[in-house]
């Protein structure tokens, strides 16, 4: 069998522009939806009233149980109904593939990023919330102000590798047919019968991008722990 | 805006005539476990091998296992699959390729995506053997040394009966993973439990009882892992030696 990687120059104005735009896009859409849905739930987690962090645990643990594929299928499908009984309209409303996505994967990177800026919130020491109160500041100004800055900066090499998981993980839009990079490599896979270029041409991206982008968190990683 | 649930569609035969809906999914569910234990073996099996390589001495086998390890990190597993499934065929003797691309269905599936998991879980099992390795006191590798035990046989009885004890919590978390991430095989057409629930839908356009259904059965899936593991963990305990609690990780 011949390989023809022509295929991948004549492509690449789709595949980047079109492709690459929606993962990088859907990427920091997630997390930046997700690390703040997420500390909220990390304080829901750790709050002293039972049923609020029984709420948060439920949720966190229920997203963490089950495959992303089948939550990108239950948002897909839940979605529509929701934006009806929001809009209160009749009849689930019309959600394209990319709102879906920007959804699901709020909601579903935000329990991983709840579990970490939990271990974050926890990793500060009491007194400085006890301090906090002393001098005459209310809950949330104590968590805005003292605690969670604090573990924002701890955690944020671990926050960072999420992102990158994220990054990959974007590309399981495939089953709703999203044309994210993998998707625009699909189709023209599927088009031009180019199945082993593309999908080869696809990995060596996602590594080149993945890896570099470890490599600088790694570098971080060195830098605040020599501050600390 | 109001739903209307009709569970007996569980009860319900599915087009295909095998049984009821239910039936079908519970099919769906002994792939998916099939397909995550035949993977594991090979995930441990490499993942031991590769871990505890990189914690050698030999400089060569420490590269060699890293680059490993960043390869199947950085890309994402369902390229990964499409790599296993559409790619390495055309890479093999034409004979064993044609082999295994005539081989009738979910083998087809079935195989690329064992392969597939097993390499990339293989990966997240090395850096737990690595990292379960380094937790260990500096001085268990030198009393090793000084009782005139090779570097092999420092492994075999000190080091590594402690490490994986060690490590026995995040490979639960490890065989959950495995579990869930099965289900991204559905995309070369392995018709596991997310798969099911997934056909199921379209099927008989009961969209949340499907996905309600598979969503349990993975709940109770992980129960039954959870609570195996803690047999597993009691029985290999060693008095006295207790297993750290690990630094939170990114995951999925």
């Amino acid at each position: 069998m011949g390989f023809d990687f022509d295929v991948i120059e004549r492509s690449l104005p789709y595949l980047f522009r079109d492709g690459m735009t929606f993962t990088v896009t859907l990427t920091l859409l997630a997390m930046t939806g997700g690390i703040i849905f997420g500390t909220l739930l990390a304080m829901m987690r750790l709050s002293a009233l039972k049923p609020v962090s029984l709420l948060a645990g439920g949720y966190v643990n229920l997203m963490r149980s089950i495959p992303l594929v089948l939550v990108i299928f239950w948002f897909f499908f839940l979605v529509p109904y929701i934006g009806a009984w929001l809009l209160r309209e009749s009849q689930p409303v019309k959600v394209g593939a990319w709102l879906s996505a920007v959804i699901t994967f709020t909601m579903f990177e935000a329990a991983y990023y709840c579990e970490i800026m939990r271990a974050g919130i926890q990793s500060i020491p009491r007194g400085q919330v006890w301090s906090g109160y002393a001098l005459g500041l209310n809950y949330w100004q104590t968590m805005a102000q003292i605690v969670l800055p604090q573990a924002f900066r701890n955690m944020l090499p671990v926050l960072l590798t999420q992102t990158i998981i994220l990054f990959q993980d974007t590309s399981l839009v495939y089953v709703i047919s999203a044309t994210d990079f993998l998707g625009a490599a699909a189709k023209i896979a599927n088009r031009d019968y180019r199945l082993v270029e593309m999908y080869s041409f696809v990995a060596v991206v996602y590594f080149i991008i993945s890896y570099a982008l470890s490599l600088l968190v790694k570098r971080l990683q060195d830098r605040i722990a020599i501050i600390q | 805006m109001h739903y209307s649930w009709h569970w007996q569609v569980l009860l319900e035969p599915e087009p295909g005539g095998t049984g009821t809906y239910l039936h079908y999914l519970i099919v769906g569910l002994g792939w998916t476990l099939a397909t995550a234990a035949a993977a594991w073996v090979i995930a441990l099996v490499i993942g031991a091998f590769v871990g505890t390589v990189r914690t050698t001495t030999a400089r060569w086998a420490v590269r060699l296992g890293n680059f490993y390890v960043e390869i199947f990190r950085n890309i994402p597993l369902i390229v990964q699959m499409f790599l296993w499934f559409f790619v390495v065929p055309e890479f093999l003797p034409e004979e064993l390729g044609n082999w295994i691309k005539q081989m009738p269905p979910p083998w087809g599936s079935y195989l690329p995506a064992v392969m597939c998991l097993g390499i990339f879980t293989s990966v997240r099992v090395a850096e737990q053997v690595r990292a379960g390795i380094g937790s260990l006191p500096r001085g268990q590798r030198m009393a090793g040394t000084a009782l005139g035990l090779t570097q092999a046989q420092t492994y075999r009885y000190v080091i590594l009966p402690q490490a994986f004890r060690i490590i026995l919590p995040p490979l639960t978390s490890e065989t959950m993973n495995i579990i869930k991430n099965s289900s991204v095989a559905l995309t070369i057409g392995l018709l596991e439990l997310t798969g099911r629930a997934r056909a199921m839908q379209e099927f008989s356009f009961r969209v949340f009882e499907a996905f309600t259904a598979a969503t349990v059965i993975y709940l109770l899936t992980n129960l039954v892992v959870v609570l195996v593991m803690r047999v597993v963990e009691n029985r290999v305990r060693v008095p006295g030696l207790i297993a750290a609690g690990g630094a939170p990780q990114a995951g999925h």
